[in-house]
């Protein structure tokens, strides 16, 4: 691993963005997943000894969230969405096909240590279901043949895009980005139908 | 039939629409010229008239909630942007981040300029990187921009914006969740009163508000409250972000007053996705009661939810057509409020484990009669009987659904045909 001095140092800059240096617990965790993999022991020390908590106090907190894994996470981290509009919409099919294909369930890693998989809850893309992640980015509008072509491509480390954002990178990269370091994708393309289909109708109307 | 009405949709389909640029083109960034000019008390006063009610869910009128600011009271004040988007259904906070970042820093602005906050946190669910990138580009570019940090516009008001990231906890979209867990503790909701106005982050006066909530803000700086309560009824004003997903031709976002109906969106949404009409939809997020095809031309208002035994809610309606399984539906609702439990009161930790049990045996067809009384009587133990609303919206799904659809969850019980 990796708890270098430069690590120390990127928290220690998450940590001076708050008033109070216990804010920036979330996003210390995501960058302890980013270099990690997961929150390792090493990583809770350090976080505890960097915002003055003890290590049984950082633990509770990281246990809290499902995002904060406890066991190694793949180079690739794929969720089903399986909340009731995804799933009538096709999520449990795409959930059973790349289960059953991959012969993992529920937040469990391929052997190859290549993909984690996991069931995931409301992604707030209701208007693209069924809707997968990969790494956390979106992947809109799926199917099954479109999902069984995400992980062979993932797989094959042939580049993917997200429908609604950047290139998927690896989850170590994705969680560096959520903690809040730049990564050079921002101005990656958001747009797609669905967020026009208003404005569409309403220039249509001559509104 | 009512118009659609886009705002801050207005520019989604030019490709910088999320760049400073992109916003300044349209004339952002001079309503908070003029906020300054009103001063504090000016800017309350404007959003008070204006009617604008709270976006993520409750409806709470937004100027009231900033005038409970206690002022002169010699505490750090603090504005916290609920960006935590996760009630299923729900689905515009996200694109509007990705697609309009800068209405919600404008918003970020004024809103903290009215509360006298010099320090503003933007609380973004963490399993969406992109709209996380977006809105801190946003910041920093208004940070280059001088449109933040000290001595703004020359003005003495000094702000600084945090953007930062939940680690997926739907809890946390729960106000005083969110404000413990921005303290870097678990996201557990704590008993109120105090409210965040009095005693939020770090004990101090706080106001926490939808993504969307504060994005209006600037609009109606710069038009004026009475451009903006010319849109809507009076108990309901303004322009709102409809999300309209499932069984339609083009789910997508609809701007429109509130006041539009389902069946005006489900036209817009170019009708339903077959010949098959809708069974039921929700009008606002799972968290509140559904509703059938009798209601499809009632009001998307906040009254008119409420005398029909709903909620707008996030105003982010999912419709289902025929071939929809009403059970189904509801068994991963309430997997969902289970799952997303923060454990800390036992009717809805324990309430919402047995009614997964009792749903799943259901679908099995193992179910009893008795069952149904069953589940209705756990919602109504774990409604009002824990701290936060999570409680109160696990309730909600059974007791309409078994409303208009009892015969579907009789036709799974034993023995049924």
């Amino acid at each position: 691993m990796a708890i270098t001095e430069q690590f120390k140092n990127e928290l220690r800059e998450l940590i001076a963005r708050y008033p109070e240096p216990r804010s920036a617990l979330l996003p210390m965790l995501h960058l302890v997943q980013s270099v990690e993999g997961y929150i390792t022991q090493a990583g809770i020390e350090v976080c505890a000894a960097e915002v003055g908590l003890t290590t049984a106090e950082v633990s509770a907190v990281a246990s809290f969230y499902t995002m904060f894994k406890r066991y190694p996470v793949g180079k690739h981290h794929l969720g089903v969405c399986v909340n009731s509009m995804c799933a009538l919409k096709g999520g449990d099919a795409i959930w059973n096909r790349i289960s059953s294909d991959l012969g993992i369930g529920h937040d469990e890693t391929t052997a190859d240590g290549q993909i984690t998989l996991e069931r995931i809850e409301c992604q707030a893309a209701c208007t693209h279901a069924p809707v997968m992640t990969a790494n956390w980015e979106f992947m809109d509008d799926m199917d099954e043949t479109k999902a069984v072509k995400l992980v062979s491509d993932l797989q094959a480390g042939v580049e993917v895009r997200s429908t609604r954002g950047p290139k998927i990178r690896t989850f170590k990269e994705v969680s560096r980005t959520i903690a809040g370091f730049d990564d050079g994708e921002v101005d990656e393309p958001a747009i797609d139908d669905a967020m026009l289909v208003g404005l569409r109708a309403a220039k249509k109307e001559g509104n | 039939m009512t118009k659609l009405v886009p705002n801050l949709s207005a520019h989604w389909d030019e490709a910088d629409s999320h760049t400073l640029t992109g916003y300044q083109r349209h004339g952002g960034y001079t309503a908070m010229k003029k906020a300054f000019e009103l001063g504090e008390d000016g800017v309350i006063a404007e959003v008070k008239e204006s009617g604008l009610r709270g976006r993520g869910g409750a409806g709470f009128p937004t100027g009231m909630k900033w005038g409970f600011v206690p002022q002169g009271d010699g505490k750090p004040h603090y504005l916290v942007v609920n960006a935590d988007e996760s009630e299923p259904g729900a689905c515009k906070d996200i694109p509007l981040m990705m697609l309009n970042p800068h209405s919600l820093i404008e918003g970020v602005i004024i809103a903290a300029y009215a509360i006298r906050a010099n320090y503003a946190f933007i609380y973004i669910r963490g399993e969406t990187p992109h709209p996380i990138r977006r809105v801190r580009q946003a910041v920093a570019a208004a940070y280059e921009a001088k449109l933040l940090g000290k001595n703004i516009l020359g003005t003495g008001f000094d702000l600084e914006v945090v953007v930062h990231s939940g680690a997926g906890a739907y809890i946390c979209g729960e106000e005083t969740a969110l404000l413990d867990s921005l303290e870097g503790r678990r996201g557990q909701p704590r008993l109120k009163p105090p409210f965040p106005a009095v005693a939020g982050l770090y004990a101090s006066p706080t106001v926490v508000n939808n993504v969307e909530t504060v994005a209006s803000v600037p609009a109606i700086i710069k038009n004026g409250a009475a451009w903006y309560k010319s849109f809507g009824t009076e108990k309901s004003p303004g322009i709102k972000l409809f999300a309209v997903s499932g069984d339609v031709l083009r789910p997508g976002i609809f701007e429109a007053p509130l006041g539009i109906t389902m069946r005006e969106l489900i036209n817009y949404a170019g009708g339903m996705v077959s010949d098959r009409p809708v069974k039921f939809f929700v009008p606002g997020g799972s968290s509140v009661p559904l509703l059938t095809p009798e209601h499809l031309d009632v009001p998307l208002t906040y009254e008119d939810m409420a005398a029909h035994g709903t909620m707008l809610g996030t105003g982010t309606p999912m419709v289902f057509d025929t071939s929809r399984s009403v059970t189904k539906a509801v068994v991963r609702w309430i997997e969902f409020y289970k799952h997303e439990s923060c454990g800390k009161c036992t009717p809805c930790r324990e309430g919402t484990y047995f009614m997964v049990d009792i749903l799943k045996r259901l679908e099995k067809g193992k179910g009893e009669l008795a069952d149904l009384d069953l589940l209705v009587d756990i919602s109504a133990q774990i409604s009002g009987r824990s701290f936060c609303a999570l409680g109160d919206a696990a309730a909600t799904p059974i007791p309409a659904a078994l409303k208009y659809f009892r015969e579907e969850f009789e036709s799974k019980l034993v023995g049924a045909k």
